[in-house]
């Protein structure tokens, strides 16, 4: 059982959103990048759990980007991937990154591909089901929990106002969020090793971009705190009732 | 041509955010001069004709129950057979957990670019671009669709439902449902009686509360106000309040006209969850909190003071109207 795990790099959560060049480009200068944090702490280290069971016997990362995005597939290596591949090419269309992924999901015969729920820089939340519907695979958005047994998983998956138990059968890609697994910290052990796995750099497939960013703007700063005293808490009620009106 | 609408529905009744999917995608069917048209799936309580009131011209009914749960690959199918039988362009549904299920699906069946959670209507004389909260809020993007057909989820509480004098034609649409290979095994209802990501008010706690005994607090004041409650990440981590209420970063996102946040610190991944809220209060002892300066009204306090004073002004003002 050969499980893919997608990873990508994110800017750090408290770096500072700037944009460049007229507004069209993210201001990348002094960010800190980290692994997506859905992709790190439950996509990830649910395959590496699946792999210490003995359910899995490997777990690949594939990432799309430049060489920036090394250090960070070295940390995901660090945490107990196998081998990683990198698609040399930046791309912000999720249609594209989706199409590489999933060539590679069926070149290398995976039976799960496990996505984070959504990237926090660019909010995409589709890769994950737009590779599903390319491999014509099953695909469970949203899992919080998954149990692999023979070749059936038994996922739980958040839906609207609720949670749903479904059963399905392998192959399948998941998106995975809050729920899955636990974060883990690399140990030494963990970074020595991972500078002698495998990372293989490959060029894109031929692949349609559907979409493209035109712009990005700033929300218009707040005009300033209206501090109300704590000793007249009606006072903020009548605020938000006769000022505000939001009560 | 057309647009064409997903409306959502939860135990028999059309969700709030699938009214504000009807009106965004009826206005933009205006703005492009083609028709609006709703797919209902299932039993809804609601007189489909009624939903002309949104703009829609004519409502597609599939009365197929079994459809309720979001297996991608089955809605697909269905979704791009109208698509195809009405030569809708654009596709609108709500960016909530079903939209977020089925658009990226939808969008590789029908080669369609998708833009997920849009914030405003397309900007459609040059081109076709859509307005999208980016890093959590921080930003927005506009991103431009290249496709002949286009597909839009619309972020909840992004959009406001305005009601016409009119009434839709109402039409069965007989689709050929392929056979799931999902098995769902089960369904359990989580949500309060109002759903976070569509709800107009939002009361939320933080590790400022001290403990799960104390959330009578923040439950009190949000059940007076029809509200819906969250909480910081740290509180659903240590197992204080349920996961599905942790907003932020990494939690969910959300818009209400008003968030009323009571022992949160406001760090910088908190604000990115909730900084779109219309109107944001704050409540905490310590005057340097960073959420400050992110609120529109503040009171620097004890939480255990404040809040129960708080709730009886409220009780008060109800007690009038
Ligand atoms: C990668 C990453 C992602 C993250 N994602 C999220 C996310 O999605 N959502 C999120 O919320 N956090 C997230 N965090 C955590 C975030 O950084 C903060 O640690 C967290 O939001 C703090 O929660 P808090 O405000 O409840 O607690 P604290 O920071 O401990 O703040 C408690 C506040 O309560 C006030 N207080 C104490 N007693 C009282 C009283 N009696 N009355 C009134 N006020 C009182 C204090 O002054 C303080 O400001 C993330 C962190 C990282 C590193
Ligand atoms: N550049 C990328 N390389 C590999 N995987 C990616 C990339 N971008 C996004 N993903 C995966 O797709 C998930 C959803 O991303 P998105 O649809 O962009 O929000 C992420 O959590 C990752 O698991």
């Amino acid at each position: 059982m050969k499980i893919l795990v997608c990873i990508s790099k994110t800017p750090d959560t408290t770096a500072k959103v700037t944009f460049t060049a007229n507004n069209t480009k993210f201001a990348e200068e002094s960010v800190q990048w980290i692994i997506n944090p859905y992709d790190e702490w439950y996509a990830l280290v649910k395959a590496i759990e699946l792999k210490e069971i003995g359910v899995a016997t490997a777990v690949h990362l594939i990432t799309l980007g430049n060489a920036d995005c090394d250090p960070i597939i070295r940390k995901a290596l660090a945490l107990g991937g196998d081998e990683a591949i990198r698609i040399n090419v930046d791309s912000q269309d999720s249609y594209y990154v989706a199409s590489q992924i999933a060539a590679v999901a069926k070149e290398g015969n995976y039976d799960l591909v496990l996505t984070g729920k959504e990237t926090i820089d660019y909010n995409g939340s589709a890769i994950g089901g737009m590779v599903a519907a390319l491999l014509e695979w099953p695909f469970i958005s949203h899992a919080t929990q998954l149990v692999l047994e023979n070749n059936q998983a038994t996922l739980v998956r958040e839906i609207e106002g609720g949670e749903e138990t479904d059963q399905v059968q392998l192959p399948i890609v998941v998106s995975c969020q809050k729920g899955m697994a636990e974060q883990r910290i690399p140990n030494m052990k963990g970074i020595m090793g991972a500078r002698t796995k495998p990372l293989t750099v490959r060029e894109p497939i031929v692949a349609d971009s559907l979409t493209s960013f035109i712009q990005f703007d700033l929300p218009a700063a707040k005009a300033g705190v209206k501090l109300v005293s704590a000793d007249d808490p009606e006072e903020l009620v009548r605020l938000l009732h006769e000022e505000a009106k939001v009560i | 041509m057309s647009v064409l609408i997903l409306l959502d529905q939860a135990d028999g009744h059309i969700r709030k955010s699938s009214f504000e999917a009807a009106c965004y995608g009826s206005k933009l069917a205006t703005q492009l001069g083609v028709s609006s048209e709703a797919l209902v799936i299932g039993t809804v309580s609601e007189d489909l004709s009624s939903l002309g009131q949104y703009g829609i011209n004519t409502v597609h009914s599939l009365s197929e129950n079994s459809l309720s749960n979001a297996d991608a690959q089955v809605f697909t199918k269905v979704i791009s057979e109208l698509v195809k039988n009405i030569n809708a362009t654009v596709l609108v549904l709500s960016n909530n957990m079903l939209g977020k299920a089925i658009a990226p699906s939808l969008s590789v069946f029908l080669k369609a670019g998708l833009v997920t959670g849009a914030i405003d209507l397309p900007e459609t004389n040059n081109g076709f671009v859509v307005k999208k909260n980016v890093f959590g809020g921080k930003a927005f993007a506009e991103v431009g669709i290249n496709t002949a057909i286009k597909i839009i989820t619309l972020n909840p509480n992004s959009f406001p439902v305005t009601k016409i004098d009119a009434i839709a034609s109402v039409k069965p649409f007989v689709a050929t449902i392929p056979t799931a290979k999902v098995k769902v095994v089960s369904t359990k209802k989580v949500e309060g009686e109002v759903s976070l990501s569509e709800a107009e008010i939002v009361v939320s706690g933080g590790r400022g509360l001290k403990g799960p005994e104390n959330w009578g607090l923040v439950t009190d004041l949000a059940k007076l106000l029809g509200a819906a409650t969250a909480c910081s990440r740290p509180v659903s981590d240590i197992n204080w309040r349920p996961h599905h209420e942790h907003v932020g970063q990494t939690g969910l996102a959300i818009a209400p006209n008003l968030y009323i946040a009571v022992g949160i610190s406001g760090s910088i991944q908190h604000l990115a969850g909730v900084n779109r809220s219309k109107t944001i209060v704050v409540i905490n002892k310590d005057p340097e909190a960073p959420f400050f300066k992110s609120a529109d009204y503040g009171i620097v306090g004890d939480a255990f003071e404040i809040m129960p004073k708080i709730t009886e002004a409220v009780k008060k003002l109800k007690s009038k109207y």
